[in-house]
């Protein structure tokens, strides 16, 4: 869902960038020197799980896990994410450069926003409602990152909103596998370290 | 799975290619920058192909193998071909042909071929400028721009854990093989790779803390020394002139030939 230099327009590019900037700025202000390194390699966590493919038929995706991100890091998957988008598209090339901004927030804040609805209901649920709600984390977080996505294309142009349609319809088994390996991530880690979602706030466990 | 980020950037030979190799990370990253700004909003077609062609010199002229950066960039391709292929059959305008009862229009071609010679251009110069720099290099050039040192570190960490958890991801899915797991396109499967996944981010918190104390005990204050010998040399000066002088072709061209808003 990697948007490309030139298909948005300057106003989508600039709205997208100074955001980004405001949901880095709180994620690192989170980021105290006892969660640096927990930060840190939980994100390279994220940016290996990401390379993982999983087969639908003929052809295959790559996870993209931003809802369990948010649900562990909080605040501080945005920071997180950047990173993982600016290793992708310098080393990989995939993405942009001006478009750094609008794809961080359509993959980020979705994130954010399900780690603060679900994080707490989480901490206190018991194995089968965790699941649950880490279903609901995993498919919203893909959800609400197609809708940004098609949101910042319509912004740029009439013409988008039949390939805007398509991003939404294109991911719904996304959405579908994003919601079973969330759920069974978020029942491993209840049952193996529940203190990943314990702590207060969106704080990682120092 | 192959993995790039650990590949270290061989000096190629040869006098320009030594040249290319040896300029300057900051220049490589605030000139991607700059780049990637002036061509996002170029629209003739004469400036997005010198800007294009820069970046296939600038590759041919570096030395380095073509092939895997092109297949890089055709990669990218793919991933936006689905929109570009849609765009001239939704945008109206002066029908260009007909396709399947569908008219694909004149602008609609335009506006495709825009965003294609677009993205291609900045991707090339991505790849070729901050793209060969060593990873941890990149992240000493941020610090060195301005970045706030907290997003380097974090940047810096990532970087450094994405081998070790890479190889750890590997030993896993190979404990899976082991126990004669082979994805499929069934439940099984993502409740089993989801499992795959808790278990990495609750090693991979595990880590964190032995990092952390490690560090503690080293004196880790939360400020990672930027230990590098960035010097800017007279060649930079040279390149950073070139650079500028290209930017300014590009607004010239987009000038004589664009069309208006």
């Amino acid at each position: 869902m990697h948007i490309v230099d030139g298909a948005l327009s300057a106003p989508v590019l600039v709205s997208g960038a100074v955001l980004t900037a405001g949901g880095i700025t709180l994620g690192l202000r989170q980021m105290t020197l006892e969660r640096i390194p927990a930060a840190g390699v939980l994100s390279a966590s994220f940016f290996v799980a990401s390379l993982i493919h999983v087969a639908v038929g003929p052809s295959s995706v790559h996870l993209i896990l931003n809802g369990l991100c948010g649900l562990i890091l909080g605040w501080t998957a945005f920071p997180a994410l950047f990173v993982a988008l600016v290793l992708q598209a310098v080393f990989f090339g995939f993405g942009g450069i001006t478009v750094l901004g609008v794809n961080t927030l359509n993959i980020a804040l979705p994130a954010v926003l399900m780690g603060l609805a679900l994080r707490p209901l989480i901490a206190r649920a018991g194995p089968r409602l965790a699941a649950l709600w880490g279903a609901i984390g995993g498919a919203g977080a893909i959800a609400l990152t197609t809708v940004f996505v098609a949101g910042a294309l319509v912004f740029s142009g009439e013409a988008f909103v039949p390939a805007a349609k398509l991003v939404f319809f294109a991911h719904i088994p996304v959405m579908a596998i994003e919601a079973v390996i969330s759920a069974a991530a978020v029942v491993l880690i209840k049952r193996v370290k529940p203190d990943l979602f314990a702590a207060p706030s969106a704080a990682l466990p120092a | 799975m192959v993995f790039v980020l650990a590949e270290p950037a061989v000096a190629p030979p040869g006098f320009l290619a030594a040249g290319i190799a040896r300029i300057d990370p900051r220049f490589r990253v605030a000139a991607v920058l700059a780049f990637a700004l002036v061509v996002s909003q170029l629209d003739s077609f004469a400036a997005l192909g010198l800007a294009l062609a820069a970046g296939l010199a600038l590759l041919l002229a570096s030395g380095q193998p073509a092939r895997p950066v092109l297949k890089r960039m055709a990669a990218m391709d793919g991933f936006i071909l689905f929109m570009l292929v849609l765009l001239p059959f939704t945008t109206p305008g002066t029908p260009l042909f007909t396709l399947w009862g569908f008219g694909a229009s004149r602008e609609g071609m335009r506006d495709a071929l825009d965003i294609l010679l677009t993205a291609n251009a900045v991707v090339l110069m991505v790849l070729l400028l901050p793209g060969t720099l060593e990873p941890v290099t990149l992240g000493h050039a941020l610090g060195r721009l301005g970045v706030p040192a907290a997003l380097v570190n974090l940047l810096l960490f990532t970087v450094r854990y994405i081998t070790v958890l890479e190889s750890e991801y590997q030993r896993m899915r190979q404990a899976m093989r082991a126990r004669a797991f082979s994805a499929r396109t069934n439940l099984h499967t993502l409740v089993s790779l989801g499992y795959l996944v808790g278990m990495m981010l609750v090693r991979a918190q595990e880590r964190s803390e032995r990092v952390l104390q490690a560090m503690k005990c080293r004196g880790f204050t939360g400020a990672l020394p930027l230990i590098d010998t960035m010097r800017w040399r007279r060649a930079d000066t040279a390149w950073a002139l070139g650079f500028a002088a290209l930017l300014a072709a590009l607004v010239a061209l987009e000038v004589a030939h664009g069309v208006g808003p």
